[in-house]
């Protein structure tokens, strides 16, 4: 672990060796990405107020260096599961924005054809599992896909994203440990944003770090700053490689923070105004663009063509989830079983 | 070949392992050289053809199921099991809000093939490794259900809920399995059949007629399939004619066959062994309220479990446990009535 991780701006001579490695093309993909998310995020909290979007929404700002940095470290056949916060890492790993559009607003051309909605989101077609929603619940899922890989030799990776409350599950207990017995190819990513909802790491957890856990578990594990894009590249490039080639998994934390609500209309009164303005330095799009014009990748015209690109796919996206048509009531009783009706 | 239920069981699931590559078992104690084959020895030796394919657990049922979720969507087909039924309430996310789930949730772009396998029965063991635990999972759409009283029918059963696209729950029945040796269990019932040597299946959704018979239906799963028989030969002594209906499945409920056999006879006596409160006879029961009142005799009659947990004592499980010749007096009051 660095140990200046909770430094303000993280950016130093080991991203430019990344990103020299990664190239300017791919880290331009990379900051698009993220400022897809930023943006997406944005424009569903305006509507979401305006009482435009049915049902709930948690969000993903202040985060998205973690899920653009882990999945652009995948090979295109690997897979990822989410958790209720699953709207960064579905457009991270590749989901059209206006099919995730869609399914916010319970659309049949959303991407569970509007039986998932917010919290479920994902599509196994891209390679991501309908987010799960349970707290902890997709850790011994992940661990499942991964045997899966492993008994069929495959040279796969099955990826968990949760937060650091769901370490505290019993499902990360069990799934974490089954993982390591069995050395399936999985990366256990643990987004730590501090908060469980309302809660305060530190009121449930004695220990500062989560990554710690892997000891007890004789698994591999790796603490990065999921502030910084290229650092959370780089631990995660390494952690899929060392799955990949059999020898296990990682349990891999990043230390992060959701620069919004837990959900809905959460003005996060339980968030110091002091902690508050810490993380909103260590924004992640800022100092990685930053980082990018010092590097003479990026200058204000790039950086303006670029917002113009992600403000217009956001336009489509919000226009195909608002004229895109309704399920039809009776399709309720669609997509349970396959080869059955459901009795009535 | 005359098989028991845990014979028949072990040898299905060998044939299925031998024919697709991607059947694998999961579970606590399946296959460990020197030990059980799980609790009631179905999966006995499996481990000596499969070594790779049989995958011995921590005492984990989160674990256990979700393994299976994960593997199932991958496109393998796990067979997941627990030591016994009651353990699957350990695993309820997983089996409920998982498993039973994942296919609705993704707009029916995924499936989860998984076979789950759960001993059931109130079996001198107190309240915790005791109970039948149909009626938690009759309330979850998403699963399918089965219950095979004879060995015949496990087979069959076993073979078509690996083929399935859906996830299966397959509830077995302690006293029936004829587990030998050191895991033989007492007041066992004999379930053997005889095995054809051909690839059979037993499709999910269909029940059977045990007993044809023109006054009385009872209906009654696993153990209480072959007590409600019992019941019918005392009652066929008085010259009351029962038939006896075993609904091998138990959601989707083969409710045509339900229904078509409580229309000859006007009158339906529903067994189970789980606490009356919420259970598979209040389904059953309403169903036919619902649908075929008109060609009722007397009201329906449910002949279940206190509702309390299961006791331990000898005499207290006895009077728990619905015995044939309770079942009988059911039947006699409802001729009386009329």
């Amino acid at each position: 672990m660095q140990k200046n991780i909770y430094e303000e701006n993280n950016y130093n001579l080991e991203s430019v060796k990344i990103l020299e490695s990664i190239g300017a093309q791919k880290a331009l993909f990379m900051y698009q990405r993220m400022l897809e998310i930023r943006e997406f995020e944005e424009r569903i909290k305006l509507l979401f107020l305006e009482g435009k979007m049915p049902g709930t929404v948690h969000q993903y700002i202040g985060q998205e260096a973690c899920a653009v940095g882990v999945c652009s470290a995948l090979n295109e056949d690997d897979v990822i599961a989410s958790t209720h916060r699953p709207h960064g890492h579905a457009i991270a790993k590749g989901l059209p924005m206006t099919e995730l559009m869609a399914e916010l607003y319970g659309k049949i051309t959303g991407c569970c054809k509007g039986k998932g909605g917010s919290m479920h989101l994902g599509d196994m077609d891209k390679g991501m599992l309908p987010a799960i929603a349970i707290v902890g619940g997709n850790i011994p899922i992940v661990m499942g896909m991964g045997l899966a890989f492993k008994l069929r030799g495959e040279k796969r990776v099955a990826v968990s994203f949760f937060g650091d409350g769901a370490s505290n599950e019993g499902a990360f207990h069990e799934g974490i440990n089954m993982a390591a017995v069995y050395k399936v190819p999985a990366v256990f990513v643990c987004e730590n944003n501090q908060y469980g909802a309302s809660t305060n790491r530190k009121l449930v957890m004695n220990i500062e770090n989560i990554a710690d856990r892997a000891s007890s578990y004789g698994m591999r594990s790796d603490i990065g700053d999921g502030m910084n894009v290229l650092d959370v590249y780089k631990r995660a490039k390494e952690a899929l490689e060392f799955a990949r080639n059999g020898e296990g998994p990682t349990l891999l934390e990043f230390k992060t923070f959701r620069l919004c609500g837990h959900s809905r209309r959460d003005p996060n009164n339980y968030m110091s105004v002091e902690e508050k303005d810490f993380w909103k330095k260590r924004d992640p799009i800022p100092l990685f663009e930053n980082f990018l014009v010092k590097q003479g990748i990026l200058d204000s015209g790039k950086i303006t063509e670029i917002r113009k690109a992600v403000e217009d796919k956001i336009e489509e996206a919000v226009k195909f989830g608002q004229e895109s048509p309704e399920p039809a009531a009776e399709d309720t009783y669609n997509d349970l079983y396959i080869n059955m009706e459901v009795p009535r | 070949m005359r098989l028991g239920i845990a014979e028949a069981l072990r040898k299905a699931i060998h044939d299925e392992m031998a024919r697709d590559p991607s059947v694998f078992c999961i579970g606590e104690d399946i296959g460990i050289s020197g030990g059980f084959g799980g609790a009631f020895t179905v999966t006995l030796g499996l481990e000596k053809d499969f070594r790779d394919r049989m995958i011995d657990t921590p005492i984990s049922e989160i674990g256990i199921f979700g393994a299976a979720c994960g593997a199932a969507i991958m496109g393998m087909r796990p067979i997941a099991d627990v030591e016994y039924g009651d353990f699957l309430l350990c695993a309820m996310d997983q089996v409920v809000s998982q498993i039973a789930k994942m296919r609705y949730m993704s707009g029916g772009k995924l499936k989860v093939p998984v076979v789950m396998r759960a001993p059931v029965g109130v079996t001198g063991r107190g309240s915790q490794h005791a109970q039948n635990l149909e009626p938690y999972f009759l309330s979850c759409p998403g699963l399918k259900i089965v219950a095979p009283a004879t060995a015949y029918d496990a087979v069959g059963l076993l073979r078509a809920a690996v083929r399935d696209d859906d996830p299966v729950l397959i509830f077995e029945h302690k006293l029936l399995y004829g587990s030998k040796g050191p895991r033989q269990e007492s007041g066992a019932v004999d379930a053997s059949s005889e095995i054809p040597e051909e690839d059979y299946i037993v499709p999910i959704g269909k029940g059977i007629i045990r007993r044809e018979g023109k006054d009385v239906t009872i209906i009654g799963s696993l153990l209480m399939m072959h007590f409600s028989m019992q019941a019918a030969e005392i009652l066929a002594k008085e010259g009351i004619d029962c038939e006896v209906l075993d609904p091998r499945t138990i959601w989707p409920l083969d409710t045509e066959l339900i229904f078509s056999s409580v229309k000859k006879t006007g009158r339906v006596v529903i067994v189970e062994e789980s606490p009356k409160q919420g259970g598979v006879g209040a389904e059953i029961g309403i169903q036919i309220a619902e649908n075929i009142s008109d060609y009722l005799l007397s009201p329906v009659t449910r002949v279940a479990a206190p509702n309390t947990p299961a006791p331990f004592s000898p005499v207290m499980e006895k009077f728990y446990i619905p015995q044939p010749e309770r079942i009988a007096k059911a039947v006699r009051e409802m001729i009386n009535i009329v």
